[in-house]
């Protein structure tokens, strides 16, 4: 509440009326539509609505937008998933030029991203995700287990998972989480997520094998409830207790917060991930479709968003990881988090960030991601084996990448 | 005192031939706003996706990122092992959907042809509610009973397999509940089929109540003096004369199967579960579109589409046509 006051105030000397006062619509997907709420009242000179769908549908809407040239909102969310194929497609205000002398502000793997292969930034990094796994207290210290030990690696934490089954407790919701988690937080120095710095596929690497031996030893022992993220049965599945872990981006917090499981307060814990791994787990950015009326206007919104201020409104509002590194060593970050039982969660969220290895955004990520999906869903379900699994995976993801 | 007096000749010759010129165009200047939405959306699209099918394009990329690479969303499209597999997935789907669909709807409308008119208006309306609704709001209500843990079906089937009456039937559901209806590949064809089958049941048993209305009832009585009961009486005289009815209402669930889109997507999650065996061709050349961003790609397995699609219209005009359409 302070620091939105604050904000407020700051906004006001900032926004030394440099242009006339506007509407604009800000498009994008679930917490943000909790951010923008909290915040509009900041900036007083233009009048700021947001068209909210989820995340799938909005991404949807911005391809249909940017490929009929209309409809798309002044200022445009997107995830740091589709980065990487929409910053080459030319829909986008050149942000060069105002972003560039404040772009040292912010994380630089994440302004790199942001960046099309001319060299101009498009897309503005608004919040990071600093990979972690949170985790249930009432399932870890206060049954006596020592969270260090469980977290050791990835074996000591599915020993974990054994333990919490003979007390009928899932270790997760979906095994899958664990693959994604092991073959994300891994990625070399840069090395895309899928790809090698050359474009070549990585998908029968060491790193994705032993992300889905984990995830088929999870299913295997029935330490999971195959149930599918993102849907109803997840969500009572955190309101119930049903499992102890979920590893994600810091973002996942607000998520909780907010709307899945507001009423266990108290019951979560956050950690790094087993065997100490950083890496990034979701993100997003900020961009300006060419077809927007008032691209002045939106660059308002965007400065606004990403002032250091804000940032943190932010990061207390939905757990939108500052992109903003000068936020670091404020005083907040040293807040308990009431939700996560009074745990200081966003030291070890700040030290994660600054730990990340910068993953590069690659032009066939959105073709590997699905493909890799296919051949995880086929090994967990299927009982098809990993090596082949992945092979056709990579087969396909060459012939489809072109 | 006359006015001064004009040529009749020419006028007339004047207004016969605006009356002429409107004669001729007013029909059209009625048709044009259907004539201009089908040239927009019905056969504009048809031609650009012939065009569409020979470029690489990504559509964020604007207009102006075409490439022209001849054959080759042909030749990926058809060598690809997911595009079989999607292929074949909508041909189970379309079988399991599509076959149940007539045989339930044919002996239906029988019955209720045979209840009396006021029964047949109240059931046949009943019975094509869940056509004339949004597949996507059906989807989603059966989605709902799908679901794995908080769904009706599994909340009966465990109910049936501990109740004491009927667990010596059921019980053996036990060990395999709850059944994931919609994320498990062994079982989302027919769970998307059994959404098919009862969104489309009803338009069936319309078509064959209006087919059975147009037979003439003297046929039936001189079956019944002949001594025929009912049973002989649908299969010899109303099924043989359905033979029109019956070949326009399969070779529509031929079509419509084939194209299946929203059910599978929907009960998916938009591709999310059940992948290999839940996926339609019609979702995947969606994926590839805008998932993926490849349009030509898309464009060229629609067309793939189309040809299968004509192939097995075709096939069943050949074998079944003649009859289908009562000619013998």
């Amino acid at each position: 509440m302070k620091t939105q006051l604050k904000a407020g105030v700051a906004a006001l000397s900032l926004m030394a009326a440099t242009t006339f006062a506007a509407d604009i619509r800000i498009d994008g997907f679930p917490d943000y539509d909790t951010q923008i709420e909290a915040i509009k009242g900041g900036l007083t000179e233009h009048n700021v609505t947001m068209l909210k769908n989820n995340h799938g549908d909005h991404h949807t809407k911005l391809k249909t937008n940017l490929a009929t040239g209309s409809g798309a909102g002044d200022v445009v969310l997107i995830d740091v998933g589709f980065v990487g194929s929409f910053v080459n497609a030319g829909g986008f205000v050149d942000l060069s030029s105002q972003f560039g002398p404040m772009a040292d502000n912010y994380a630089d793997y994440a302004v790199a991203a942001g960046k099309g292969n001319d060299g101009k930034q498009y897309a503005v990094p608004v919040d990071l995700g600093p990979g972690v796994i949170y985790f249930r207290r009432d399932y870890m210290e206060d049954m006596g287990y020592d969270l260090n030990e469980v977290m050791t690696d990835w074996d000591t934490y599915i020993d974990y998972g054994r333990e919490l089954k003979e007390k009928d407790i899932l270790l997760i919701g979906n095994a899958s989480a664990v693959a994604n988690a092991y073959y994300r937080f891994n990625v070399g120095e840069g090395e895309g997520l899928y790809f090698d710095a050359d474009g070549e596929s990585l998908v029968t690497s060491e790193r994705f094998v032993r992300a889905f031996e984990l995830a088929k030893t999870i299913r295997e022992e029935g330490l999971d409830g195959n149930i599918s993220e993102w849907t109803e049965d997840w969500y009572a599945g955190f309101r119930e207790g049903k499992f102890a872990t979920q590893m994600s981006g810091a973002w996942l917090l607000g998520h909780l917060k907010n709307w899945i499981a507001p009423d266990n307060s108290g019951l979560w814990g956050v950690s790094h991930l087993p065997s100490g791994i950083y890496g990034t787990w979701g993100g997003s950015y900020l961009a300006i479709p060419k077809q927007a009326s008032n691209p002045e206007a939106a660059w308002d919104l965007i400065e606004y968003m990403i002032s250091e201020d804000i940032q943190m409104a932010g990061f207390e509002n939905i757990a939108a990881f500052p992109a903003h590194t000068g936020t670091y060593d404020d005083p907040a970050f040293e807040e308990p988090i009431e939700y996560l039982r009074g745990q200081k969660a966003r030291l070890m969220f700040a030290e994660i960030a600054e730990n990340i290895i910068p993953v590069t955004p690659m032009k066939g990520d959105l073709v590997a991601e699905d493909l890799v999906n296919v051949a995880l869903d086929k090994v967990l379900n299927d009982g098809v084996s990993i090596e082949k699994a992945l092979a056709d995976a990579e087969r396909q993801i060459k012939r489809r990448v072109r | 005192m006359y006015p001064p007096r004009r040529c009749p000749k020419l006028e007339e010759t004047n207004r016969s031939k605006r009356q002429r010129f409107l004669n001729k165009f007013t029909p059209y200047g009625f048709l044009s706003p259907y004539l201009i939405i089908y040239g927009v959306f019905g056969i504009f699209p048809v031609f650009f996706m012939v065009y569409l099918s020979f470029h690489m394009w990504n559509p964020v990329e604007g207009l102006g990122s075409m490439e022209f690479v001849g054959f080759e969303n042909y030749v990926l499209g058809l060598t690809d092992p997911t595009l079989w597999q999607t292929m074949w997935n909508t041909l189970v789907m379309a079988v399991l959907s599509g076959v149940p669909q007539h045989l339930v709807a044919l002996p239906m409308a029988y019955l209720l042809v045979m209840l009396g008119s006021r029964a047949r208006h109240w059931f046949t309306t009943a019975y094509f509610l869940p056509y004339i609704t949004s597949t996507v709001a059906v989807s989603m209500i059966f989605y709902v009973m799908y679901s794995k843990d908080s769904g009706i079906i599994n909340a009966v089937l465990a109910q049936l397999a501990d109740g004491s009456l009927t667990s010596w039937l059921f019980g053996g559901l036990k060990d395999v509940l709850p059944l994931g209806w919609v994320q498990e590949n062994s079982l989302i064809r027919y769970s998307v089929s059994f959404v098919v089958w009862w969104k489309y049941v009803g338009f069936n048993i319309v078509i064959y109540t209006a087919g059975l209305a147009t037979i003439n009832p003297d046929l039936y009585e001189a079956a019944t003096i002949d001594g025929a009961n009912s049973w002989q009486r649908f299969t010899r005289v109303s099924l043989p004369l359905l033979k029109p009815f019956i070949f326009f209402g399969v070779t529509l669930t031929i079509i419509g199967n084939m194209n299946l889109f929203d059910e599978p997507y929907v009960l998916t999650v938009g591709g999310q579960f059940a992948q290999t065996a839940g996926k339609t061709i019609s979702n995947y050349l969606y994926q590839i579109a805008w998932e993926w961003l490849d349009m030509g790609s898309a464009a060229a397995i629609s067309w793939i589409l189309f040809v299968v699609i004509g192939i097995f219209t075709g096939l069943y005009f050949w074998f079944f046509g003649r009859q289908g359409l009562g000619d013998e």
